[in-house]
């Protein structure tokens, strides 16, 4: 049975986490009331075009050295347009993977950032097709 | 000149299936209705397969293995964000807009020069923010926007945008003349038939029917179309959609149901949905449908088909009251032996709240239920929906949905996110 439903990105909720423009002192009438500023919200800093913008969960270490873990949330913008050197969430041969985009000399690869990885060249014939660029990446330590 | 263009989602839910489902690009997909009962969405591969619309599926289970065709349930809570983010870019496109159906979307384009380069341009924008390929069709009026639609749908020359302008007038009657009436906005198969004795077949033969005749045998509705046809512009967008005038919540059985409490609990759930519609859009109904019926395409089952109308003493939204009616139409239509396959309650004569005339002689509604009613809806929007409901929904759902081959709801829920690697 369906018990919650999440809608990111369409109508963000505000997080309402306070902003003061001072510090405040304890155990007196705070004076920093005057200087209460607009909630932050974790969607300004994450999310440029709520319409474009998707996530997806990580499974497995192959990008652990750019800070990408498993289990970690990637935030995945489709409005932005490729270019050597993102992160981009690519389908290759109908199947979807994260890696640092890299075109060198006309060539084409998506390079995984832990050794343990062998880099993907594109073949000839073979087809790459970028899904989304990756913006940002929202980890839990709970 | 006004300048309307329709933008919509080709084979929308196929399309959004495969937004997150590459391996499925260029392969056959369906989509099947609540409850896996029958095909609502065809890729176009899967329509060249010779798969229709609104066929039961188990006509077609056979065919679909043999060719590995994609088979989803319904998944509306991705359709649905889904069409909330095209609809978004598609409006970034417009002067004005209207969201007019979940894949279809009228913007105005009034003083736009270049307009194949902008649609172009527009098609090319939904793809790539939202993953969803759409077709345009532009016309000086809403109804020929929607037929120029159909062209840029069904000719592929056209390459998914087309314009009535883009043609010599004698070019877009010649074109007219290749497109059935039937596919005019607002002319049903009804229509069509009766349309049929009076010798217009096409398009272009309604577009040159007399207006006045048309307006005696049939409407001012259907006047408006004729005008319509010839670029007179009758109807601007409808920012606001108005109060729904019949309010309809049904749905089949995940298996054939043959006793009365499960019948009871599965129209108790319906009417509390429905009532909660209402509700929301502040109106009151004065008549509760209620329909039961058998599997009409199990041919060995006897077949039964019960539809009651009950009225209401006062127009209400009570959960409770339109429950307790539907329970009365229930207990005088239910007939045991029979399969019975679906269950519905349709609410009408729909009006804004508190605007009736009271009847003198019983007693007013107690206003504290109002509150009542209000209450369950914060929490129930808060915290899910069935978090609070009328015993006689009942615990256990023996009613409920099947949906067997749902996909994940890949931006609505944070457990069910494409894994990625």
């Amino acid at each position: 049975m369906i018990t919650a439903f999440f809608a990111p990105t369409t109508q963000p909720s505000k997080l309402t986490i306070p902003v003061y423009g001072s510090t405040v002192p304890a155990g007196f009438p705070s004076p920093a009331d005057d200087y209460l500023e607009t909630r932050l919200d974790l969607n300004d800093l994450l999310v440029h075009d709520p319409a474009a913008t998707f996530m997806v969960r990580v499974c497995g270490d192959s990008m652990s050295g750019a800070g990408i873990s498993s289990d970690d949330v990637l935030v995945i913008d489709r409005s932005i347009e490729p270019v050597s050197g993102h992160i981009v969430l690519a389908i290759v041969d109908g199947e979807f993977t994260v890696k640092r985009l890299r075109k060198q000399n006309g060539h084409i690869f998506l390079l995984p950032e832990n050794p343990a990885y062998p880099p993907i060249e594109l073949q000839d014939g073979q087809e790459l097709q970028i899904w989304g660029v990756v913006t940002g990446c929202v980890k839990s330590f709970l | 000149m006004p300048l309307f263009a329709l933008v919509d989602g080709n084979s929308f839910y196929a399309s959004c299936e495969r937004v997150f489902r590459p391996d499925l690009e260029g392969k056959p997909i369906v989509v099947l209705s609540n409850n896996d009962g029958c095909v609502v969405a065809r890729s176009a591969e899967a329509k060249m397969l010779g798969i229709k619309g609104f066929l039961p599926y188990f006509q077609i289970a056979d065919l679909c293995r043999r060719h590995g065709v994609a088979v989803f349930s319904s998944n509306y809570a991705l359709y649905g964000d889904m069409s909330a983010r095209m609809m978004q870019v598609i409006g970034r496109w417009g002067l004005e807009q209207e969201v007019y159906s979940i894949d279809e979307s009228f913007i105005t384009l009034d003083g736009i020069p270049t307009l194949r380069d902008y649609a172009t341009r527009l098609r090319a924008d939904v793809l790539q923010r939202v993953g969803i390929p759409t077709c345009v069709g532009i016309g000086s009026s809403k109804t020929l926007a929607k037929l120029a639609n159909h062209v840029g749908k069904v000719f592929p020359k056209a390459r998914g945008v087309f314009a009535w302008d883009w043609l010599a007038p004698e070019w877009q009657d010649k074109l007219m003349a290749r497109i059935a009436v039937g596919e005019v906005w607002g002319i049903g198969r009804r229509l069509t038939e009766q349309f049929a004795n009076m010798g217009i077949h096409t398009a272009l033969d309604l577009k040159h029917a007399d207006p006045k005749m048309i307006r005696r045998q049939f409407s001012v509705v259907i006047e408006r179309t004729v005008a319509e046809l010839n670029g007179i512009s009758c109807l601007s967008l409808e920012d606001v959609s108005p109060a729904k005038q019949q309010i309809i919540a049904s749905r089949s059985f995940g298996q054939l149901v043959t006793d009365f409490d499960t019948l009871a609990s599965s129209l108790t759930h319906h009417a509390c949905r429905a009532a909660e519609k209402l509700r929301r859009q502040h109106s009151e109904a004065r008549l509760v449908a209620v329909n039961i019926h058998t599997n009409r395409f199990r041919v060995q089952d006897p077949q039964y088909n019960g539809w009651l109308v009950v009225p209401l003493v006062h127009p209400s939204s009570d959960s409770v009251v339109i429950t307790s009616a539907a329970m009365a139409g229930l207990q005088q239509m239910y007939r045991e032996g029979y399969h019975y396959k679906k269950a519905g309650i349709v609410l009408m004569e729909i009006s804004e709240a508190g605007r009736e005339q009271r009847d003198l002689f019983t007693p007013l509604p107690d206003p504290r239920r109002t509150a009542l009613m209000s209450t369950m809806d914060r929490i129930n929007r808060e915290y899910g929906r069935g978090t609070l409901r009328l015993g006689s929904e009942g615990i256990r759902k023996d009613w409920a949905m099947r949906q067997e081959k749902r996909s994940p709801c890949w931006t609505t829920r944070w457990d069910e996110l494409i894994r990625v690697r």
